[in-house]
């Protein structure tokens, strides 16, 4: 009976507030303890006073940003335009699987099982060493295509998702009154799945800038392929490593905060 | 049109004016289990026809053919002179011609009320948007909620939302309105509020085919009771020799059951 109490008193005290805050710090000192006595005993130099210049340095002319924003700004017009072509074909894709098209439900079929059983990687490769020649395509666009082709398929089935969750009524009203088919996709299903598909594509955007790194093997300039260049003429792997880690992180998680505000603003409709 | 020009009985022998729902020899299955066999039914313009009878016998789902929510597997059937097949031309040209009201009212959440009325008339009979919110409003008047327009269909209630439902149908300015159990899903005090604009409907001439459980507004508005079971037309009657006498034992003892309270 005692020692019952004593134990809620316990997992009282070690899940509040203040107690997390500590434990929080504890872990992350712990870590970074680690990293520096390891890196220590193999006599790493760090230099993290020559990372700002990568940021922006300051001349005659004013601030000149440096390799590392214009990095994330590849990164991010990458990101962009993958994910605009990704949710044309993911909505597209999961449109042909909703319908009565047997030929579209089969080819929808098809492509999502070639694309999801293989390595985004070999995917990459594909695009640029065996589509690149055919179809004349510049690394660039094949790094475009790739990502938006990957992540179109998981956006295929957000999208079903969040259609199929808009209740059966709706569509029996809607054609009820006449309209057609994509009248009733646009003014009445599409609207209403938007609030299922928000937390899902949201993680969709996260991953799509994530996995764009992976064009840096390929040689096109975004963030992580910044960071190599940079670590090839400098030596300076952890600091570089760690501080484009911390770039990404900023990034995606500027974007949750925005995604939480808008599925805030889109609950509040019903 | 038929909404709004009060059509008086007397004035116009039911027997005479022209068929607008014929169903012949219809047959529907879902699956291997048959929904409906062999139903010959006709609704002459104007009429208003009650359909009743044990739940599962078949009677939403052949309201439901008319305007073709569901297709139906053997048979015809001419909606207003089109006969309803793979066309979806003409089977979207019945639909702007057959209301529906359904038991769980299928208002667009998203929409405010006045959008909801407005959306079928701006998006399918391609009218203006002032026409359409006059229209709209006309409509919210005739179903005694004028003051709701700009709400959002989860703050009324269901009374008021099946009004609202009833109203979005009337926009499309209909021939025909079917009715798909409207009250079932609602608290008993709201039934009535819901009646009395069915009954005003039925009032003004319109072509009505209802499938409810509301004896009380069949013996008032009711032209001809139709009985279903098991996917069949079991009787035919007009509602004073249905409810006084029927003819199939079924029925006195479907009647005996829902008239008891």
């Amino acid at each position: 009976m005692a020692t019952l109490r004593m134990r809620r008193r316990v997992m009282r005290l070690l899940t509040s507030r203040p107690a997390s805050i500590a434990i929080y710090f504890v872990l992350m000192w712990g870590l970074i303890e680690l990293a520096l006595k390891g890196a220590e005993a193999m006599g790493y130099n760090w230099q993290w006073y020559r990372i700002p210049q990568y940021f922006y340095t300051i001349g005659d002319s004013g601030i000149t940003l440096g390799e590392i924003p214009w990095g994330l700004v590849g990164t991010i017009t990458l990101s962009t335009l993958a994910f605009g072509l990704a949710l044309a074909i993911g909505l597209l894709v999961a449109l042909l699987r909703l319908s009565d098209l047997i030929v579209g439900r089969a080819v929808a079929r098809i492509y999502l099982e070639i694309v999801r059983n293989m390595p985004l990687l070999v995917l990459l490769y594909v695009f640029y060493y065996v589509f690149g020649p055919i179809f004349g395509l510049d690394r660039y666009s094949a790094s475009v295509l790739c990502l938006a082709v990957f992540h179109g398929a998981l956006m295929s089935e957000i999208f079903r998702g969040g259609i199929n969750a808009v209740a059966k009524g709706q569509w029996e009203a809607a054609k009820s009154i006449g309209m057609t088919t994509a009248q009733i996709y646009r003014y009445i299903i599409l609207p209403q799945s938007i609030k299922f598909m928000l937390p899902p594509m949201t993680g969709e955007v996260v991953n799509m800038i994530k996995s764009s790194a992976i064009v840096s093997v390929i040689a096109v300039v975004e963030l992580t392929t910044i960071g190599r260049n940079i670590i090839s003429d400098t030596y300076m792997s952890f600091e570089i490593w760690f501080t484009i880690a911390a770039v990404y992180m900023a990034v995606t998680l500027i974007i949750s905060i925005f995604a939480s505000y808008l599925e805030r603003r889109y609950a509040v409709q019903d | 049109m038929v909404v709004g020009l009060p059509l008086p009985k007397e004035s116009a022998p039911l027997s005479d004016s022209p068929l607008i729902i014929d169903m012949r020899n219809v047959a529907k299955f879902f699956g291997p289990f048959q929904a409906l066999t062999d139903i010959n039914f006709t609704v002459r313009q104007g009429e208003r026809v009650v359909v009743c009878g044990p739940s599962g016998s078949g009677k939403s789902t052949m309201i439901r053919c008319i305007n073709r929510l569901e297709e139906h597997d053997e048979g015809t059937i001419t909606v207003d002179g089109i006969e309803l097949g793979e066309d979806t031309k003409d089977i979207r040209a019945v639909r702007q011609e057959v209301g529906m009201v359904f038991q769980q009212f299928n208002l667009f959440p998203h929409l405010t009320v006045l959008e909801n009325l407005t959306i079928g008339p701006i998006r399918v009979r391609k009218m203006d948007k002032a026409a359409a919110e006059a229209l709209g409003r006309k409509y919210l008047e005739r179903v005694h909620i004028p003051e709701q327009a700009d709400k959002y269909p989860s703050q009324l209630s269901g009374g008021q939302q099946q009004r609202v439902a009833i109203a979005r149908s009337l926009c499309m300015e209909p021939r025909i309105m079917l009715f798909d159990e409207p009250t079932s899903a609602l608290d008993p005090e709201m039934i009535s509020e819901v009646l009395e604009v069915m009954v005003e409907l039925a009032e003004s001439g319109m072509t009505m085919v209802c499938v409810t459980h509301e004896m009380g507004f069949a013996r008032r508005v009711a032209d001809r009771m139709v009985f279903m079971e098991a996917g069949r037309i079991v009787e035919e009657a007009p509602p004073q020799a249905f409810f006084t006498n029927p003819k199939s034992d079924r029925v006195r003892l479907f009647l005996d059951q829902v008239l008891e309270h």
